[in-house]
């Protein structure tokens, strides 16, 4: 159901205004005056550009937020968090959990979107139950796998009743599993949300391509390798920055679920920015942590580019 | 493509169904758990009987969730309604100028959804601490508003771009002004976007716990996931009590969910269209 995707290649082609490769300049007979960018652009310098400059600024300050008071400091405040065991820790396991995630909920959301993609009858029911994760509250979700998976909880219950006992421990409370269980948690929420691209994908594939991959003796496997992969590129592209962005911000189901422990075994980037500046009060140290994490959100957006434009070509 | 209902697809359908059991498994726990006796500490997946509403009585007046489910809901009332208006206006000259200004202003503003929240949120703590903003509804607003608007102008730029000129044309020889003729002719014709937009931010905004936790966190106006932290801070382990906190928390999002779910999920799959 590609709503905005029909929309658009129901409409003729319009004028790629903006573009200006067409040597058209302005349409005559469309007024679009400049003033209307000006609450956006308002609004937006106001929220985001000028704070955000601000904070990389203040990043090579001792500014504590109080007052206007503040002297540089040089790197100071880069090597405290380099330096640092607990913000090292949080880098680290940011990229991880990011990563898993990354993987399991692209495989399992599109699994998911080629068996509701098919004839089975209950179709439209599933979509609906392998979705509604995605709406509910990060929070609430993480604390509701908290108990599930607490020593005595569901998961273990269910391990023992397949007769997987062995497996069962206390998954929030061992060091080694904490982060996946986490992670487990985030592909349960949002496996749906990259279904519903996936199935757009699918279903923007016209049926006579595949019937004319079956005529020319295609198997499944090699329709699916060789057919359908390549034009879900795009979803490709879509599901992996949303989840890569998303991975990387993580704050609300660790919250909920550990609050970074055991140790600092499941801190991430966003918990540690949080707490060194209200629980503990550092500000310089937190703004660094920002100011790393915008780099390091930069640099995956930038090899995921890169990565995407290679498979493309 | 299959056309037939054959015992492999029988077999897909089975499998498809003990998925969707195990991804219910969450819910259904968190609903079962909340009917249990206050104190009680078996399995969510053990039914107790018979079931009992006294903590749903206790979680709302702990919790006060009343007023905070009434602040979730004005805050993402009004920082949907204001994204909208700002972002398809501001949209509008980003996709029908072509002079590099309108160019440099879109790729400007969209360069905004690779900058972290985290980045801003001390200088803008400090910002809204010297307006006097701290612990009123209106902090957490204006940063929805001002953090939204990236995706939300893009979205809609994206799709003003392919929209045919002609209906413009034809309300600007009737002689109509540009902010009319954008409000009569153009801003309907967005509806499906518009619909994207509404769905996605009004998801994100109502669900959101870094934000309101930040600037309303301690504050008599909480939003409803930071009352439940506190509340299960308070009751730590007693989880009866505190799953029916939960429900009453996530009840207005799922009874929403349900009934326009076939416009959410097509708001999420077309919002990253193009």
């Amino acid at each position: 159901m590609p709503v905005v995707a029909t929309e658009l290649s129901r409409a003729p082609a319009a004028t790629p205004a903006g573009e200006g490769g067409s040597g058209k300049r302005r349409r005559v007979g469309v007024r679009a005056p400049w003033w209307f960018v000006v609450p956006a652009v308002g609004m937006y310098l106001f929220i985001v550009v000028v704070p955000s400059l601000n904070g990389a600024f203040y990043s090579f300050t001792d500014w504590n937020g109080l007052g206007e008071g503040w002297s540089l400091v040089g790197l100071d405040n880069f090597t405290a968090v380099f330096t640092d065991r607990g913000a090292r820790a949080a880098l680290v396991n940011t990229v991880v959990l990011a990563a898993v995630v990354v993987v399991a909920q692209n495989v399992v959301g599109l699994l998911l979107a080629l068996g509701v993609n098919s004839m089975v009858k209950s179709r439209y029911v599933l979509r609906v139950i392998y979705f509604a994760p995605v709406v509910l509250t990060p929070l609430v979700a993480g604390y509701v796998w908290s108990f599930l998976l607490s020593p005595n909880g569901a998961v273990n219950g269910l391990l023992n009743g397949a007769g997987l006992g062995f497996l069962a421990r206390d998954w929030l409370g061992d060091p080694s599993t904490a982060l996946y269980a986490i992670a487990v948690e985030i592909v349960w929420q949002f496996s749906g949300y990259s279904m519903v691209i996936y199935l757009a994908g699918l279903q923007s594939i016209p049926a006579e391509v595949l019937e004319a991959a079956t005529i020319d003796g295609a198997g499944p496997w090699q329709r699916f390798r060789r057919v359908v992969l390549p034009l879900l590129n795009g979803a490709v592209v879509i599901n992996v920055m949303l989840c890569l962005i998303g991975g990387l911000k993580q704050f609300d189901q660790v919250i909920a679920m550990t609050g970074g422990g055991p140790g600092t075994a499941t801190e991430t980037i966003s918990t540690t920015i949080y707490k060194s500046a209200f629980n503990l009060g550092d500000f310089p140290f937190s703004i660094a942590l920002a100011v790393v994490m915008t780099v390091v959100i930069a640099v995956c957006a930038a090899v995921q580019y890169r990565l995407t434009l290679r498979t493309n070509s | 493509m299959h056309t037939r209902y054959t015992w492999w697809t029988f077999a897909r359908e089975g499998a498809l169904i003990v998925v969707a059991l195990l991804f219910l498994v969450p819910l259904v726990g968190l609903i079962n758990v909340s009917l249990k006796p206050q104190d009680s500490q078996t399995s969510a997946l053990s039914f107790a009987w018979p079931p009992t509403l006294d903590n749903y009585t206790t979680a709302w007046r702990e919790a006060h969730l009343g007023p905070a489910l009434g602040n979730s809901f004005l805050i993402t009332l009004v920082s949907v309604a204001l994204i909208v208006a700002i972002a398809a206006l501001a949209a509008y000259p980003l996709a029908r100028v072509t002079r590099s200004w309108s160019r440099w202003t879109f790729y400007g503003i969209i360069g905004g959804l690779l900058i972290p929240g985290q980045l801003a949120m001390l200088p803008l703590y400090a910002t809204m601490r010297d307006l006097g903003l701290l612990g009123t509804l209106w902090s957490v607003i204006l940063i929805n508003v001002g953090q939204q608007l990236p995706f939300s102008v893009f979205l809609y730029t994206m799709f003003l771009r392919e929209l045919p000129l002609d209906y413009e044309e034809a309300a600007l020889l009737d002689g109509a002004g540009p902010l009319r003729s954008f409000l009569t002719v153009v801003f309907p014709l967005l509806r499906p976007v518009t619909g994207t937009v509404v769905i996605l931010n009004a998801v994100g905004i109502w669900n959101e716990f870094f934000l309101p936790l930040l600037y309303l966190g301690g504050s008599d106006n909480t939003t409803a996931p930071v009352a439940i932290y506190g509340f299960v801070s308070q009751f730590v382990s007693l989880w009866p009590l505190i799953f029916a906190g939960l429900v009453i928390s996530v009840i207005p999002i799922l009874v929403v969910y349900f009934a326009l779910q076939k416009y959410i999920i097509k708001g999420f799959a077309g919002g990253l269209k193009g």
